[in-house]
C-alpha cells in the first residue's frame, strides 16, 4: 500500500528537490487555526507536515514546544481534537501528515485504536520520540509508517538496526541536545548523513537546531529534507491568535522553502 | 535489662572493620532491557539509548569487580557513617501499644538520608566512565545535596535542577547545595516540582551526554536506573536483617517505608524478598485525600503509562496527559512510582497503602516527642502507617520501619503548620 509519504519522497526525488518540513503543534493556539496554518504552510512550499500532539511533559523538547504544548492543553486539545483537525486539513489537502507524539497518550488512548483512527483521519505516519525499537508496540496493520530517529550518538551497529525496522523516511537530529533554535549546525553533519546512506536506502531528513533560512540551505545540502519546529512555533507564539499571525508564519515558511529547495 | 541493651549497641556501634558490602549479582529481575514483568524498560529519545547501554553495560563490569566493591564499601563506612544503626523504638513501642517498632537508622548517615548511598555509588561509576560533569535533580534536595556532597568530595562540576515551588519549601537544602559548589538552576514550568526537575535533568543530559553523567535518585526512570538504584541501596535491607537477627534471633513480621519513586523502600525491601513470611507496606503520600484529587498516591488513583524513561503505575488523566500531584512532602510529590514496586504489588509481595498529609504532620510530632528523633516529612509517612496500624497489632509483632531520612529540612515547614512560629517584626 503506497503511503503519501513515499509518494512525496518519490516525486521530489524525480523533481531532484530537496523537501521542507515545517512542525507545529497542534491546538496551538487552537485547532481551527491549526487547520489553517496547514494549508498555509501547504502554499508556502511545505512539502510534509509535522503536527505535535500535544504532551505535558515532552522531555525530547526546548522550552519553545513545551510552552506551545502548554498552550495547546490550555486551550482543550485532545486526541480526538487532533484527529478531526487532520479530518479537516485532509478535505482540502493531500500534504503528507506525520504526527509527532510522546508513548502515553497514544498508549492511553490504546496503540491500536490510535493506529486505526490515526489512518482514517488522514495521518500517514508517526515519530513518538520516547519509543526506541527495542520498545516497539506490536503494529497492526494500518498504514501509518512509524518514523525513526538517529541521532549523533547513536553507535554504527545500532544505525543499522533502526535502519532496518525505519519506514518512510529516516529523522536524523542535527544536534545533541533537544528542540529548539541553535546558531550553528554541526559541521560534521555531511560524513554523518554519507553514513547513513550505506545501511538505508530511505530520503533522510535532517532536525533539531535548523531555525533560519541560511541553515535550511546548508542542511538541505546533503539530506533530502529540512525540518524547521521552534522556529516556525516560536513565530505562531508571538502573533497567537491575531489575524496576522497566519501571513507571517507563511512569510518565514515561504523563505525556509525557497531556502532548502535553492540547494 | 537495660545493660543488656546497652551491650549490643555498643557493640554494633564500635564494629570497626566488619562493614564490607557486596553488591548483588544473581537478581533475575530486571531482564536486559530493564523490565519488571510488563513495567520498567527504556522508554527515551535516541540521543540518550547510547549513554543508557554504555551505563549499564559499565555497571555490570563494576559490580563484580573487586576493586570497585572495596572503594565503595569504604567509602559508605568511613564518609556515609555505614552501617547505620537499627534502633529499638521502646518509647513508641510504649505509646501505640502494638507492635515492637525498630527504626533503620538513614537517617543518622552523612548529609542526613538514604540518598547518600546511592550518590557514592554512581559517582564512583561516573568517575569509570571518565565522566566529570554531574547532574541531578532533587526533590525535597537530601538527593541534591547527596549528590552536590559527592560531587565535591570527588571534584565534579555539578548541576543540581529542582523545582521552583521545592526550592522554596526547602530552602535549607538549596542552601547546602551552593555552600557545597554545586549550582542550583530553578525549574519554572508546569507545577514547579520533582517531575519537572526530572524533564531539565534529561534535557541537560540529552544535550551534555558525552561529557556528563546523571545521577538519578530514585528506582524511576529508564533503565538500567531502576535496577542500578535498587542495587545500591539494598545496603539498607542487608545491614537490617542481619541487625534484627542478631537481635531478635529472628526476622520481623512487618517492613514498613514511604514511597515516593520507592528507593529507600526498595532498599529496605529487596533483601527480605524470599523470606516470605516477612510482610511488606509501602507507603505513598496522601495528600489532602484521595477524593480531593489532590495526591500523589499512583497505586489509588493511577493507571498504567509511560513517564520519563518507565512504564509504570502513574498519574495521568484518560488523554494520557500527567496530572499534578499534591504533598506536604516534596520527596513523595510525584507522578509516578518505580517500576519494580508495581511489578512486586502485582506480585502481592508488597501491599502499598498511604497516609494524609495531617496523618504524616502528627506521626512527624509523635516520633519527635516520644524518641527524639524528628524525621524526615517523608519518612513520616511510614511512621503514620505505624501510628494508625500499631494499636491493632500483638504485642511481640516485630515491626522494622526504614528511618529513611531527618527532618532539618522540614522544621519550617512542620513549625509553620502547628503554629509555633514566632512572628518577626
Amino acid at each position: 500500500m503506497k503511503n503519501r509519504i513515499d509518494n512525496c519522497f518519490a516525486r521530489l526525488g524525480a523533481d531532484k528537490r530537496k523537501g521542507f518540513i515545517p512542525y507545529i503543534c497542534a491546538g496551538d493556539p487552537t485547532l481551527e487555526r491549526t487547520v489553517d496554518l496547514a494549508l498555509a504552510l501547504e502554499k508556502a512550499g511545505a512539502d510534509l507536515i509535522e503536527l505535535g500532539l500535544p504532551f505535558s511533559d515532552p522531555l525530547a523538547d526546548g522550552i519553545v514546544n513545551q510552552l506551545a504544548a502548554q498552550r495547546a492543553l490550555a486551550a482543550g486539545t485532545t486526541i480526538r481534537g487532533v484527529f478531526d483537525c487532520v479530518c479537516e486539513i485532509r478535505a482540502k489537502s493531500q500534504i503528507p501528515i506525520v504526527l509527532y507524539s510522546y508513548l502515553n497518550p497514544i498508549f492511553q488512548f490504546g496503540a491500536e485504536k490510535f493506529h486505526r483512527e490515526a489512518e482514517k483521519a488522514g495521518v500517514d505516519g508517526l515519530l513518538i520520540l520516547d519509543l526506541p525499537p527495542e520498545e516497539d508496540i506490536d503494529l497492526p496493520k494500518a498504514n501509518v509508517l512509524h518514523i525513526r530517529l538517529i541521532a549523533p550518538t547513536t553507535p554504527q551497529p545500532r544505525i543499522e538496526k533502526i535502519a532496518k525496522t525505519a519506514k518512510g523516511f529516516l529523522y536524523y537530529v542535527s544536534r545533541e541536545g533537544v528542540t529548539g533554535a541553535r546558531d550553528s549546525i554541526a559541521s560534521s553533519l555531511t560524513e554523518k548523513i554519507a553514513e547513513l546512506r550505506k545501511y538505508s536506502q530511505l530520503p533522510i531528513a535532517v532536525g533539531f537546531g535548523i531555525s533560519t533560512p541560511d541553515q535550511a540551505r546548508k542542511v538541505a545540502q546533503p539530506a533530502d529534507a529540512v525540518v524547521v519546529g521552534s522556529a516556525i512555533v516560536d513565530l505562531i507564539a508571538k502573533h497567537g491568535d491575531k489575524p496576522e499571525m497566519i501571513e507571517k508564519v507563511s512569510a518565514f515558511a515561504g523563505e525556509l522553502a525557497a531556502a532548502a529547495k535553492s540547494s | 535489662m537495660l545493660g543488656a541493651r546497652h551491650a549490643v549497641v555498643a557493640k554494633e556501634g564500635w564494629a570497626l572493620d566488619v562493614f564490607c558490602f557486596q553488591m548483588p549479582t544473581t537478581q533475575t529481575m530486571p531482564d536486559v532491557h530493564g523490565h519488571f514483568g510488563p513495567y520498567g524498560g527504556m522508554f527515551v529519545p535516541e540521543t540518550l539509548m547510547s549513554a543508557l547501554h554504555d551505563l549499564a553495560a559499565e555497571y555490570e563490569r563494576a559490580k563484580t569487580d573487586p576493586a570497585f566493591q572495596d572503594e565503595l564499601s569504604a567509602l559508605l563506612r568511613d564518609f556515609a557513617g555505614r552501617p547505620t544503626p537499627l534502633y529499638f523504638a521502646e518509647r513508641l513501642t510504649e505509646r501505640l501499644a502494638g507492635g515492637r517498632i525498630y527504626l533503620k537508622r538513614e537517617d543518622l548517615l552523612h548529609t542526613g538520608a538514604h540518598k547518600i548511598n546511592n550518590a557514592l555509588g554512581q559517582i564512583l561509576l561516573a568517575q569509570r566512565m571518565g565522566k566529570q560533569r554531574i547532574i541531578a535533580e532533587t526533590g525535597a534536595g537530601q538527593h541534591g545535596v547527596a549528590t552536590a556532597t559527592v560531587a565535591a568530595r570527588f571534584g565534579c562540576e555539578c548541576v543540581i535542577y529542582m523545582g521552583e515551588v521545592d526550592m522554596d519549601r526547602q530552602r535549607l537544602n538549596v542552601a547546602r547545595m551552593k555552600l557545597l559548589g554545586a549550582k542550583v538552576v530553578p525549574v519554572t514550568a508546569g507545577q514547579a516540582t520533582l517531575k519537572e526537575a526530572i524533564n531539565e535533568a534529561m534535557r541537560d543530559w540529552v544535550t551534555n551526554v558525552r561529557t556528563t553523567h546523571y545521577i538519578l535518585g530514585s528506582v524511576l526512570g529508564s533503565h538500567p536506573y531502576p535496577m542500578m538504584v535498587r542495587d545500591f541501596q539494598s545496603v539498607i535491607g542487608v545491614e537490617a536483617r542481619r541487625q534484627i537477627l542478631e537481635r531478635e534471633k529472628r526476622l520481623p513480621d512487618l517492613l514498613v517505608a514511604c514511597v515516593g519513586g520507592g528507593s529507600n523502600a526498595i532498599g529496605l525491601f529487596h533483601p527480605f524478598l524470599e523470606d516470605r513470611a516477612v510482610r511488606m507496606i509501602g507507603v505513598e503520600a496522601g495528600g489532602e485525600g484521595i477524593r480531593s484529587g489532590k495526591h500523589a498516591a499512583r497505586f489509588q488513583g493511577g493507571r498504567l503509562g509511560i513517564l520519563q524513561g518507565t512504564k509504570t503505575f502513574l498519574l495521568a488523566n484518560e488523554e494520557g496527559q500527567i496530572e499534578l500531584t499534591h504533598s506536604v512532602s516534596a520527596g513523595l510529590d510525584y507522578a509516578a512510582v518505580g517500576p519494580e514496586h508495581s511489578y512486586l504489588r502485582d506480585l502481592g509481595r508488597v501491599e502499598y497503602t498511604y497516609a494524609t498529609d495531617d496523618e504524616a504532620l502528627n506521626a512527624f510530632k509523635t516520633l519527635s516527642e516520644t524518641e527524639g528523633i524528628i524525621p524526615a516529612l517523608e519518612t513520616a509517612h511510614a511512621i503514620a502507617y505505624l501510628v494508625k496500624n500499631a494499636p491493632k497489632m500483638k504485642r511481640n509483632e516485630l515491626v522494622l520501619v526504614n528511618c529513611s531520612g531527618r527532618g532539618d529540612k522540614d522544621v519550617d515547614q512542620a513549625a509553620a503548620a502547628f503554629g509555633l512560629k514566632e512572628k518577626s517584626k
